[in-house]
């Protein structure tokens, strides 16, 4: 075995001194009637060479974004990663180190730790931050038990449908068993409008209601009314919760501007790659008086015995290995490694790179909407302002088609929302990040139209 | 070479103008932003993070590297940890650009390879759980407690059992009893007996129709094996309960025993621990869960399913608990955990627990002298030595003595856990550690009981900083850096 | 206040009753004991002003770095007043447990869990006990 050292004189003398015969019977205190009488059923094992092969063999059954130009979005983006962050990341100093438990050999990742905690603050204009979370699912869900916590309601939580669809659905698998109702309120103000319904909202809040959750840009790439969600929220006692893109607050107004309560956000757009889906980074920030009910590790500043400033990581009686049972979350293990992938991209990208980056996905995304939509087969589905997403509705109502086509000539086009919103089956989401130059869009337009070379669909 | 360049903080390295990435020009025709965006929506300057050159990025973020003590670099004799040395092998295969680069909302015909991959992966962690249905979607192994005390939850739901406790012994790991609250129940906590062993009479007492699972670790956090575990199997299925079998100590029994034969209903998995996959510093990790058929219809969706030759992800599932988490999962570090397997086979990952444990028996002999363990002659993957005489003697305590191992090359072992355990060191050497380096610790353990008092009080010495305060961090939180604070 | 004049609970939290305009006030705080074993404390929550306590509930919480205590009240009633500088000033209950660093002071509206508490000679036996 590979990773194995002892050898066998060795095994023998270790046996030896530890006073048995052989290596089973180093396993006597497991009753013979449990032990497994049979080898494991596997593969056989494999070198590293012959591994390498059957990883490639299956690698070249998958079509990545970079073979195929990627659209999609929804959550998982193809931006950018400046090389800095893998070559940092990928140093076994980093990735091969435990929880910094022991800070006088852990002040590398602690120090990234607080420094990740005040980028995070910096970019939200939130008063503080963990140090991660899973991802933007979970997050969310865990912002909305902590609303309820720092509130002392749990009746009602109230999510507009314009917020991440698996993001709604993981926070009622959270609320499941909790005597908590959550109530979807519908964003639609009537025809094209997909965005904050204020009044809707507000008739919901009662005094019972621990917060109300709202995505900006939101799952369809529109922006909310953020601040009159938080004036309602707030008129009634509640919170509110907000998801963000990371990447939009290089030009969009900061959550913090907004009085939000409790921001999350999926923090893959920041650094790490698409992986179909995970490990990513859930982001959380909040007002200063919630800390001590903000789940998660934290770091902080200190001085060590001779005055040095140092970092620790701090507030631990939050957590479930102190308070057990009456902790603000079971989250242990969190998302070390990607918050110090986010840390690295934000530092290389800088104010001026990140605002570039916005105003790139800005301008990339009008174009291919308004290229699109020339097409007579084309309409947006809202009239929002949106960000780096849109929706496109399809006249002729076939979305799979669509998709199909377009996959079929090197394109990953758009995300299908009928799955998800019965309202808009014949609808996807397209997204542009500043990766998309104008040949990859103006190719999209012409897969989508029909123009291309191998369209059959006439419009 | 000590490296003494990376005390200041990114802020303060900013330098006004001072750029990192440039962007491409745009090359499509560029709208003014007021007519793209409301005036409201718009923040007139981006936000204030530093201003920082490529070249101080790299050198800031290699200088604090070198503080940080490693499994590449050093021992971790970590309980329940499992540091065990992570491949290069693994990190590069999931590296690969066909599987790093897939979108979760790519079509299922674009991503079969992936899938194929982690269908195997489903089979083989139900082969060696002996836990036929899987989930891949858990984050961690705390998310994957929870999500197993949902699926119960939903199980005795729609048996239409109304059921409010679970039960964990006080030597449980902490995320038990909270994830036991975050899924609704009630933490009830069961003693355990001075070797070990859960307290059969304590928990006869707490079992009862409200019962819905019971949580055990075993092996235990002591490094041990519950031979009740046939008979508490049995009274817990009798009182209709269900059995939870924290998988943190997997290490020790991989293709001895298995979990589904030994009474459990409902386990997860640390890949990050028992496969291997890196703790990152604290993360990703990965917490797929095994169960029942039975429970298999309640777990979250999706789940890879094979059809013919074509593999799809299965979200329809009427009794499913729904999504825990967006997306599929952790892909990046299951992939790892494929690799891992894939590179063992059965026969290897035999031989990774006899290791494990040999490894861990042999040092227990070689320290028990000096530092008793509580549990006795024998351990599997890791033991329990207390400092307890020493500190009764001496004033000197568990935590001193493992700052000094720093001191020494060695990353402390887990103090002060179990709980049960008074100055309570956990010490877990892993399979991929040779006799040479047992043997070194072994004999610097006993040097280090033999130092003076205030040397060990005050240790570690030689570390980048003495121990921190922590009393001040807490009191007077300061977490996160701010200018002002900077100029004074 | 001197030791042997409070009584205490099982659960280390001291007691002392005075006569208040309209009935009983009962002082809480935590015992000399209990405070050396938690040290170096680093935080307490306590309730309002106003809020009304069950007798045997938790009315807060004491933390030090790595362990969190309930703070429970023999007593039942109002709360009437709060060492509200504590917080920023948790040496204090180091330094005085029995005297400055008191925690809150309840007007009494029932008394029966005064019966369950100890005397200071009991309480002192308690303590030798556990250690």
């Amino acid at each position: 075995m590979p990773y194995i050292l002892n050898t066998p004189d060795e095994q023998r003398a270790m046996l030896e001194a530890i006073g048995v015969s052989s290596l089973d019977d180093l396993f006597t205190s497991i009753p013979s009637a449990l032990r497994l009488d049979r080898p494991l059923e596997m593969g056989p094992a494999l070198t590293e060479m012959e591994l390498s092969r059957h990883m490639a063999e299956l690698a070249a059954r998958n079509q990545p974004a970079g073979e195929k130009v990627c659209f999609l979005g929804g959550g998982s983006y193809d931006h950018f990663i400046p090389a800095v962050v893998d070559a940092i990341a990928s140093r076994g100093e980093y990735y091969t180190s435990y929880t910094p438990y022991q800070p006088e050999v852990s002040q590398g990742n602690l120090q990234a730790m607080f420094e990740y905690q005040t980028l995070i603050c910096q970019l939200t204009a939130m008063e503080v931050s963990n140090a991660s979370l899973y991802d933007g699912g979970s997050a969310t869900a865990e912002a909305v038990l902590m609303a309820m916590s720092v509130t002392k309601r749990s009746g009602k939580v109230l999510v507009l449908d314009s917020v991440h669809p698996e993001y709604r659905q993981v926070l009622e698998t959270y609320l499941e068993n909790l005597d908590t109702e959550l109530v979807t309120v519908a964003s639609a103000n009537g025809g094209d409008v997909k965005n904050t319904a204020v009044e809707n909202i507000a008739a919901e809040i009662d005094s019972n209601t621990a917060c109300v959750v709202v995505q900006s840009p939101n799952f369809f790439g529109c922006l909310e009314d953020v601040e009159a969600l938080a004036g309602a929220a707030h008129e009634k006692g509640a919170l509110l919760v907000m998801v963000f893109d990371p990447i939009s607050l290089g030009l969009l107004k900061r959550p913090g501007e907004m009085d939000v309560d409790i921001v999350v956000a999926e923090g893959q757009s920041l650094g790490s790659p698409m992986s179909f889906g995970g490990p990513y980074l859930g982001i959380m920030a909040c007002r200063e008086r919630f800390v001590r009910r903000l789940p998660g590790r934290i770091a902080g500043e200190t001085v060590d015995r001779r005055g040095r400033r140092c970092w620790v990581l701090t507030l631990q009686t939050r957590e479930q290995h102190i308070r057990r049972d009456k902790a603000t979350s079971n989250i242990c293990t969190n998302q070390g490694l990607f918050a110090l992938r986010a840390t690295i991209y934000l530092a290389a990208m800088g104010p001026q790179g990140l605002r570039e980056t916005s105003e790139l996905c800005l301008q990339k995304a009008h174009y291919a909407a308004a290229e699109l939509t020339k097409s007579d087969r084309f309409t947006l589905a809202f009239e929002q302002p949106f960000f780096k997403e849109f929706v496109v509705r399809d006249r002729a109502g076939d979305v799979e088609g669509l998709m199909k086509r377009a996959c079929g000539e090197g394109l990953l086009a758009g995300v299908p929302l009928g799955r998800w919103y019965d309202d808009l089956s014949d609808c996807f989401l397209v997204t542009v990040t500043e990766k998309r130059t104008r040949a990859e869009i103006d190719r999209l337009v012409r897969s989508l139209s029909g123009v291309s070379e191998q369209s059959a669909v006439p419009v | 070479m000590r490296n003494t360049s990376a005390t200041q903080l990114l802020f303060e390295l900013s330098q006004p103008g001072r750029r990192g990435a440039l962007l491409p020009q745009c090359d499509v025709p560029v709208q003014a932003l007021a007519s793209l965006l409301p005036a409201g929506a718009i923040s007139e300057q981006p936000p204030q993070i530093p201003e920082l050159g490529e070249p101080d990025v790299v050198r800031h973020f290699t200088n604090l590297s070198t503080l940080n003590m490693s499994v590449d670099t050093h021992f971790y004799p970590l309980g329940s940890c499992t540091m065990k040395y992570n491949p290069k092998r693994n990190e590069r295969e999931a590296s690969l650009p066909g599987l790093l680069n897939l979108h979760p909302y790519q079509r299922e015909e674009t991503i079969q390879g992936l899938l194929a991959l982690l269908h195997e992966l489903q089979d083989m962690l139900a082969e060696i759980s002996g836990l036929p249905a899987v989930s891949l979607q858990p984050a961690a192994g705390a998310h994957g407690e929870w999500t197993a005390l949902m699926v119960a939850a939903a199980y005795f739901r729609d048996r239409q059992e109304k059921r409010t406790k679970v039960l964990a012994p006080d030597s449980a790991h902490g995320t038990n009893p909270a994830s036991a609250r975050m899924a609704g129940f009630d933490a009830v906590s069961v003693k355990s007996r001075a070797n070990g062993y859960v307290d059969l009479d304590d928990l006869r007492s707490k079992l009862d129709d409200q019962t819905a699972v019971f949580m055990i670790t075993n092996p235990s956090t002591l490094g041990i094996f519950d031979e009740q575990i046939a008979e508490i199997s049995e009274m817990v299925h009798a009182a209709g309960g269900l059995i939870y079998l924290d998988g943190a100590n997997m290490n020790a029994i991989l293709g001895v025993t298995r979990p589904g034969d030994f009474g459990a209903d409902m386990m997860h998995f640390n890949p990050h621990k028992t496969f291997s996959g890196p703790h990152g510093g604290g993360g990703p990790g990965a917490g797929p869960i095994c169960v029942t058929e039975t429970l298999g219809v309640f777990l979250p969706t999706p789940v890879v399913v094979r059809n013919g030759e074509q593999y799809a992800l299965e979200g329809n599932r009427p009794k499913s608990i729904g999504r825990v988490r967006s997306f599929f999962g952790n892909v990046g570090v299951l992939v790892r955990t494929y690799c891992y397997l894939r590179t063992h086979g059965a026969d290897g990952l035999r031989r990774v627990s006899e290791n494990a444990v040999l490894n861990a028996n042999y040092l227990l002999s070689q320290v028990k002298h000096f530092l008793p363990s509580p549990q006795g002659e024998r351990c599997l993957h890791e033991f329990v030595a207390s400092a307890a005489d020493i500190k009764k003697e001496r004033g000197v305590s568990a935590m001193d003595i493992a700052k000094r191992l720093l001191d020494y090359g060695y990353h402390a072992p887990t103090v002060y856990f179990p709980q049960t355990v008074p100055e309570a060191m956990m010490i877990e050497p892993t399979e991929t550690e040779s006799k040479d380096t047992l043997d070194a610790f072994a004999a610097t353990l006993f040097k280090i009981t033999g130092e003076a008092d205030d040397l060990l009080h005050d240790a570690p010495h030689s570390t980048r900083i003495s121990r921190p305060n922590e009393v001040q961090a807490a009191r007077k939180p300061v977490l996160k850096w701010s200018p002002a604070a900077s100029d004074a | 206040m001197k030791p042997e004049e409070l009584l205490y609970a099982p659960t280390h939290e001291w007691v002392f009753l005075s006569d208040g305009p309209d009935g009983k006030i009962a002082t809480l705080g935590v015992s000399a004991f209990a405070v050396e074993q938690l040290s170096d404390l680093v935080f307490i929550d306590l309730p309002e002003v106003g809020q009304t306590l069950k007798a045997g509930a938790s009315f807060g919480e004491i933390e030090s770095v790595k362990s969190v205590s309930d703070l429970y009240t023999p007593v039942a009633g109002e709360v009437l007043e709060v060492n509200s500088g504590l917080a920023d000033a948790l040496d204090t209950i180091n330094d005085d447990p029995h005297g400055a660093g008191w925690l809150i002071k309840i007007k009494v509206s029932d008394d029966a869990g005064l019966a369950n508490l100890l005397d200071f000679a009991a309480y002192q036996k308690q303590c030798q006990e556990a250690q």
